[in-house]
């Protein structure tokens, strides 16, 4: 294992770090050296021990074993407090920002000095303006946290750790709210910190993020820490499989679509939720059969709720929705048992919210939606064998690991219990299958599985609908790809003409010159 | 991660065994501080519940109470539900069995009451949820609150009733007439008499074994049944059962019924088995002790059983402490009764964490001991 010697200039180093939780030996003798001013990613699957490990440097876990070196001195870190004194900031996946505070109020929360907050915000206000300009954060001060976008709220989080003294700042998995642009201003921002001498470790399952914007790069598999590589040495191919521990295919092979009977149609779907927030306007949308299309949007730009709506789970305000013969408006409205019955099986978005129920055993989980089935009910009282041997059964086709149909759900990997809930939905044979985040938190051998059981679905002649915040995945999959921005669908292009550069414009609602020509639909404010 | 580092027996049976004795070690410095011996005490009451054949009818009479009350709890739980009703579901529960009493006791003979009676304490008890139930589910009023109000018009109801319409002509006492002798529950010694066994009178009567009987019915519902499945689903993860194509408002207006309807059962015990005759007030409190008992017996039938007969114990024996003791009246026993749900309801997770670290410690030393065997 080759690594940067620099000995004088190492901002942070763990030696032999241990941690085990009962059974399960979250961290196993981890060694790291992070010199100062360079930013370090730390890449692995789910459940590899990446965050147990951040935490252990940020002060939430004590280790059982090991030091950590802080700019050559062995530190005890037993809170966040101590980490924050020691100059660690960290920014978490999700933020912890208060709404309703400004971005000033926001920086201050927690470091106030003195009961009268004035002297502080006014101290505070001079130093942000330093660390703005220093670093290139840019963020309106006065403004309140609910009306700045999430590419800017990330900086707020930024600025929190800057504002504390942070030298060396953890980002987990920054990048998975942003649109590829805004990613590539947050890559641009590292590179001022750095420049800055600030140390950065960015934690991600993303191959790519690791390639365009670290130096150097570890690995972690199943608690252990299997590699360092300088990021210019490596490639995507290598890094997946030191992940896995096998070799992985990363492209989905897949044939043209051939469609021609249309499956299931929207046409001019309304959606406004309890709050009065409209949240789907005037979408239409036609699935075929043997097709995969793709819906590409920043989170919370209207996908999931047009899920619920085509699952049953939401009354459509207007619009109509129409499944095969059946049509579903504000006066018919249907309950996601009758959707089920016509053949849609939807795989819903947050598998632990909705396609399981954690504290039941995974045969009862295995079950949810068709519990009334005739398959596992006598007259009165369930059949337990059965549930019992068609969980079993299912397992063994997904190759669900642990095969016990008795432990609890919530005991499965995320990967496992994502294969349960499509094996589940894929079983019942539908003729349309709705798929939110099929591999949100999944790890890189069961995405391989699922990609290509869903392009063998689609190979049948179903009719699939995918959501995704996943680019890669909506581009490897999908065969049209229609894009969402604020409950509206901007447009659609073609997997063919699809990329990265594309999407992510539309995905901000901006229509690219490519498309311009051929546009399908177009929402009403274009910037 | 919350993985439990402490095998299931000690979950299920030791941790509660200790939560209990924490209640006990406490109500002994009270004990103390009243100048009682807390061991003649204990001796006392475990004699008294236990120490003869009335003792034991009496533990177990209160048990049925409790069984009833605690599996109501239980099945509306399970959906999610806090159902605070149980004393007014059983007090009109009691009305519906009373009514039916006073009505046919001269015409029909047991065996044919019976059925009617049962019917009758459930679907009054099933009605006074009802209004809960519907107001949940289709107006969102919460259920803690319109239950607990249900609790004072029922109480209400009964008063108007008792003093106005069902009271004996001509005098003054708030209760009806006593039933025909053919219309009452047999008694456990009238049931062990056909059976050629003696058994000492006591109130203990046929409804215990209907409260067993509920026991089972209520595990095979949440258990064995697709309609179970929708209860559990909906009370572990809402969202999930409504993706689950489960109706909740539909389910909810269902497990209200069902929970009302063991409510309303325990006059059966109380109308038809004890008093025979309508009686003011005879709920006494029992409906918010299942409450209790349904947390201590964690929600499971079973669980519930046991945890009934804990406070049949503590009923029966306190009011044999209460008399043998001056000092101790019926109050100091309410304080021992609220010690106990005090520590194995609201505490129930305080020892979690030390026997856990206890058993991490036995754990290894047994370890290190074999690895040092080993090495040796």
């Amino acid at each position: 294992m080759s690594q940067p010697h620099n000995q004088e200039n190492i901002a942070l180093e763990l030696c032999g770090i241990d941690k085990k939780f009962g059974a399960v030996h979250a961290n196993c003798n981890i060694d790291l050296k992070v010199p100062a001013g360079t930013i370090h990613g730390i890449i692995g699957e789910n459940g590899a021990g990446k965050s147990t490990l951040m935490n252990i440097i940020y002060g939430f876990y004590v280790a059982d074993a090991g030091d950590i070196k802080i700019s050559g001195t062995v530190r005890k870190l037993t809170s966040s407090k101590e980490a924050i004194s020691y100059g660690i900031g960290m920014v978490h996946q999700h933020f912890m920002l208060v709404d309703n505070f400004s971005v000033l109020e926001n920086v201050i929360l927690g470091a106030e000095e003195g009961g009268l907050l004035e002297p502080s915000l006014r101290k505070a206000r001079k130093e942000l303006e330093r660390l703005a300009k220093e670093y290139q954060l840019n963020v309106p001060l006065d403004a309140l946290i609910e009306d700045l976008p999430v590419g800017l709220q990330q900086r707020v989080e930024i600025l929190k750790a800057l504002y504390r003294g942070a030298k060396i700042l953890i980002l987990d998995e920054p990048t998975g709210v942003l649109t590829p642009q805004e990613t590539d201003h947050l890559f641009k921002i590292f590179d001022a910190l750095r420049n800055q001498g600030v140390t950065i470790l960015l934690i991600t399952h993303k191959l790519r993020e690791i390639l365009a914007a670290t130096d150097n790069v570890s690995v972690m598999r199943q608690g252990e820490m299997v590699a360092h590589r300088k990021t210019a040495d490596t490639d995507k191919e290598e890094l997946a499989e030191l992940m896995v521990g096998r070799k992985v295919r990363l492209k989905v092979e897949k044939t043209e679509a051939d469609s021609q009977q249309e499956l299931l149609s929207t046409s001019n779907l309304t959606y406004t939720d309890e709050l009065g927030v409209d949240r789907l306007k005037n979408v239409s949308i036609s699935i075929k059969a043997g097709e995969v299309v793709g819906i590409a949007g920043v989170s919370g730009n209207g996908q999931s709720e047009l899920m619920s709506a085509l699952a049953g789970l939401i009354k459509p305000n207007s619009g109509q929705i129409n499944i095969g013969d059946t049509c579903i408006d504000a006066r018919h409205p249907s309950s996601a048992a009758q959707v089920r019955d016509l053949g849609v099986g939807h795989i819903p978005e947050d598998r632990l919210v909705m396609g399981l129920i954690k504290s039941f055993s995974a045969e009862e989980s295995a079950i949810l939606g068709y519990q009334n089935s005739a398959t596992y009910n006598g007259v009165l009282l369930n059949k337990p064998k059965v549930i019992n041997q068609e969980c079993a059964r299912l397992m063994e086709e997904w190759d669900v690991r642990p095969r016990d149909p008795k432990l609890r759900s919530s005991l499965f990997s995320g990967g496992n219990q994502q294969k349960l809930i499509i094996a589940r939905e894929v079983d019942k044979d539908p003729n349309i299958l709705l798929i939110g985040q099929p591999t949100r938190g999944v790890d890189i051998g069961a995405i391989e599985l699922i990609h290509k059981r869903i392009i063998e679905l689609r190979d049948q002649g179903k009719g699939i609908l995918l959501v995704s915040v996943e680019l890669d995945e909506i581009m490897a999959l999908s065969d049209r790809i229609i894009v969402m921005f604020d409950g509206n669908i901007v447009g659609e292009v073609s997997a063919q003409q699809a990329n990265e550069k594309i999407l992510g414009m539309m995905m901000a609602n901006i229509m690219p010159d490519e498309l311009q020509s051929n546009t399908v639909t177009t929402s009403g404010e274009q910037l | 991660m919350n993985d439990s580092k402490i095998p299931a027996w000690v979950s299920i049976i030791v941790l509660p065994l200790i939560n209990i004795l924490f209640a006990f070690a406490f109500s002994a410095i009270i004990f103390l501080a009243v100048d009682v011996n807390p061991i003649e005490a204990a001796q006392t009451m475990i004699n008294g519940a236990f120490g003869y054949q009335e003792g034991i009818g009496y533990t177990f009479y209160y048990a049925t109470n409790f069984i009833f009350t605690g599996l109501a709890v239980a099945v509306a739980f399970s959906a999610g539900l806090f159902n605070i009703g149980g004393e007014g579901q059983a007090y009109i529960g009691g009305l519906g069995v009373g009514l039916v009493c006073l009505g046919l006791d001269h015409t029909l003979p047991f065996w044919a009451l019976l059925p009617i009676t049962m019917f009758a304490s459930m679907a009054f008890g099933a009605l006074w949820a009802l209004i809960p139930a519907y107001l949940q589910a289709y107006r969102g009023s919460h259920i803690v609150i319109t239950t607990i109000m249900f609790n004072f018009i029922a109480s209400s109801l009964m008063v108007y009733l008792m003093v106005n319409v069902l009271n004996q002509k001509g005098q003054m006492a708030p209760v009806s007439r006593v039933f025909e002798d053919s219309a009452g529950l047999p008694g456990f010694h009238t049931i062990a008499g056909w059976f050629g066994y003696c058994f000492a009178e006591s109130p203990m009567n046929l409804s215990f074994l209907i409260a067993l009987l509920c026991c089972v019915l209520v595990w095979l519902l949440l258990w064995r049944t697709r309609w179970g499945y929708a209860i559990r689903a909906m009370g572990s993860s809402p969202s999930a059962a409504e993706y689950g194509g489960i109706n909740r408002k539909r389910l909810i207006i269902i497990v209200m019924l069902i929970s009302g309807a063991l409510s309303g059962l325990l006059s059966l015990n109380e109308v038809q088995g004890y008093a025979q005759q309508l009686k003011l007030g005879f709920v006494a409190g029992y409906g918010f002790t299942g409450i209790a008992v349904c947390l201590i017996g964690r929600n499971h039938p079973f669980g519930i059983v046991l945890a009934s007969i804990l406070f049949g114990i503590l009923y029966q024996g306190g009011a044999e402490l209460s008399f043998d003791f001056p000092n101790i009246d019926r109050e100091m026993i309410q304080v021992v009764q609220a010690l106990v749900v005090l520590f194995s309801g609201a505490l129930s997770l305080m020892l979690v964490k030390p026997t856990e670290r206890l058993f991490v410690y036995l754990d290894e030393k047994k370890k290190s001991n074999n690895t040092s065997a080993a090495e040796a």
